[in-house]
């Protein structure tokens, strides 16, 4: 569905990816996670062309994103719903306004199927009477659901997802965690998650890949990532309470 | 980028760009008249005693219903009004623009398809570049009346004497090179507060540099152009 070739970008001084493969299946939901600062929203935003790789290339399905320009990277961006890590909720419209923008700008529906459709959205995300409000009268987790179910209204086939949890508490975390899944199971999209969130991951993860100085160290499903002897993964999970058995323990275990 | 705005004027009054289009005129002109009331009158009541005073020492003060009137349409009508809007509603936009960047709203508009040129920076464009040239009218009038006012109070020039004299000697031409620069300045305004607020990054002091750097910009861009236009039409 989506494939890295040995890409690279460099930021500053630094690679920030050095010849990333990787591939993302139909259909699951594929979390990429690792430490602050190692490359995983630049990762999502070489999806959807946000950023340019300076080598190799990315891949939607048969059409390279890299390289494509005008209506094909229109063509390729409607494929995908993005949920941005503040929401980017555009600050002089209501949550409802927000939600109906892509339909407004690219459909000719009529306001009322349009409310209709957002009001369906929006009550996805369990936020329906949120409808009227803007978005600095909602907390950032409500934000976030407001921010997803405008990535949804046009019923993309990928959804990216860059820290959906970041500032969140626990709760609220877990409430975004259960949404991501039921999106899944219900609109049959295609995920990528980008987190440092291990618990959110082990909980919404059909594969796990641990990104590290611009390469993937690791991919596996979430009961084998647990089990991993790879030397980052394992000092990711420690620091999160993570043992082998996939327990939340009170001291990292080695 | 003004380039690629100036495309889309065409589609302002279009269903998906008119809220927006309206809203910025609505910005940049209404919520600016109180501030470009006080700075116009004083403008005018300022260049009136200024000159009347010097032109009393002559007998010559029932001349300043054209000093005043000269002056403010074809220079300080467009050219105190565009600072007052660099300084409020170009500052608001680069401030504005920068904050979408940094808060990734511009790429959320990139990925649904939604032409930032278009959606950003033609309705801000459209409105100064329409509204500018209002203002400016609007600033003449406050302004010619000021120096009207401190004629009769301080300089004994009736209204009536005031407005003869500059009904004489101002010229159709003065209000239409004052338009020009009017319209000039917003476009100017536009351009450089949207090129600035784009090119933010580094969250909040970039968006600070970017709303300083968009002032400066533009008040010495008006400075030049004013001057380049009054030698273009006035050789």
């Amino acid at each position: 569905m989506i494939r890295f070739e040995k890409v690279t970008k460099r930021l500053g001084r630094r690679n920030v990816l050095d010849e990333l493969d990787m591939e993302i299946r139909p259909g699951e939901t594929f979390v990429i996670c690792g430490p602050s600062g190692m490359g995983k929203s630049v990762t999502l935003k070489h999806m959807v062309r946000l950023l340019t790789p300076d080598k190799g290339r990315v891949w939607v399905g048969d059409a390279c994103v890299s390289e494509a320009r005008g209506r094909d990277l229109e063509k390729i961006r409607s494929r995908f719903g993005v949920l941005f890590q503040g929401g980017a909720l555009l600050q002089w419209l209501t949550a409802g306004e927000n939600v109906a923008l892509p339909l407004r700008e690219h459909t000719q529906m009529s306001d009322e199927e349009i409310e209709a459709l957002v009001r369906e959205k929006l009550r996805l995300v369990e936020l329906e009477d949120a409808y009227d409000k803007a978005p600095s009268d909602l907390s950032g987790g409500m934000r976030k659901r407001v921010a997803l179910a405008r990535a949804i209204i046009t019923q993309p086939e990928i959804i990216l997802y860059d820290e959906p949890t970041s500032g969140l508490d626990p709760v609220t975390s877990r409430t975004i965690d259960t949404l991501i899944d039921n999106l899944r199971r219900q609109l049959g999209v295609t995920s990528v998650v980008v987190t440092h969130d291990l618990h959110s991951a082990l909980a919404i993860g059909s594969r796990i890949a641990m990104l590290h100085n611009g390469k993937v160290v690791e991919v596996s499903a979430p009961d084998e990532f647990i089990k991993s002897d790879n030397e980052v993964v394992r000092g990711f999970l420690d620091a999160q309470y993570i043992t082998r058995r996939g327990h939340w323990e009170e001291e990292p275990t080695k | 980028m003004s380039l690629e705005a100036l495309l889309f004027i065409p589609t302002a009054f279009s269903k998906r760009s008119r809220q927006e289009v309206l809203n910025q005129c609505y910005v940049t002109g209404i919520k600016s008249l109180a501030v470009i009331s006080v700075v116009a009158a004083f403008t005018g009541m300022i260049l009136a005693l200024q000159t009347g005073l010097e032109l009393r020492r002559f007998g010559l003060q029932q001349n300043i219903g054209t000093a005043v009137t000269v002056v403010m349409l074809r220079e300080m009508g467009p050219f105190m009004t565009a600072l007052i809007i660099a300084a409020s509603v170009g500052s608001a936009i680069a401030a504005q623009v920068g904050t979408m960047v940094v808060s990734e709203e511009v790429s959320a508009l990139e990925i649904m398809s939604i032409n930032p040129v278009r959606f950003i920076v033609m309705p801000r464009l459209f409105a100064l570049a329409l509204m500018m040239p209002l203002l400016a009218v609007y600033t003449n009038i406050l302004g010619i009346l000021g120096g009207a006012v401190v004629g009769a109070t301080q300089l004994q020039v009736s209204f009536q004497a005031y407005f003869d004299n500059a009904r004489l000697y101002a010229e159709n031409k003065d209000l239409y090179v004052g338009l020009v620069k009017a319209f000039v300045f917003g476009v100017v305004i536009a351009t450089t507060a949207c090129h600035q607020g784009f090119s933010a990054s580094e969250g909040a002091v970039g968006v600070g540099q970017a709303t300083r750097r968009t002032v400066i910009i533009s008040f010495l861009v008006i400075l030049v152009l004013g001057y380049m236009l009054t030698r273009v039409f006035y050789r």
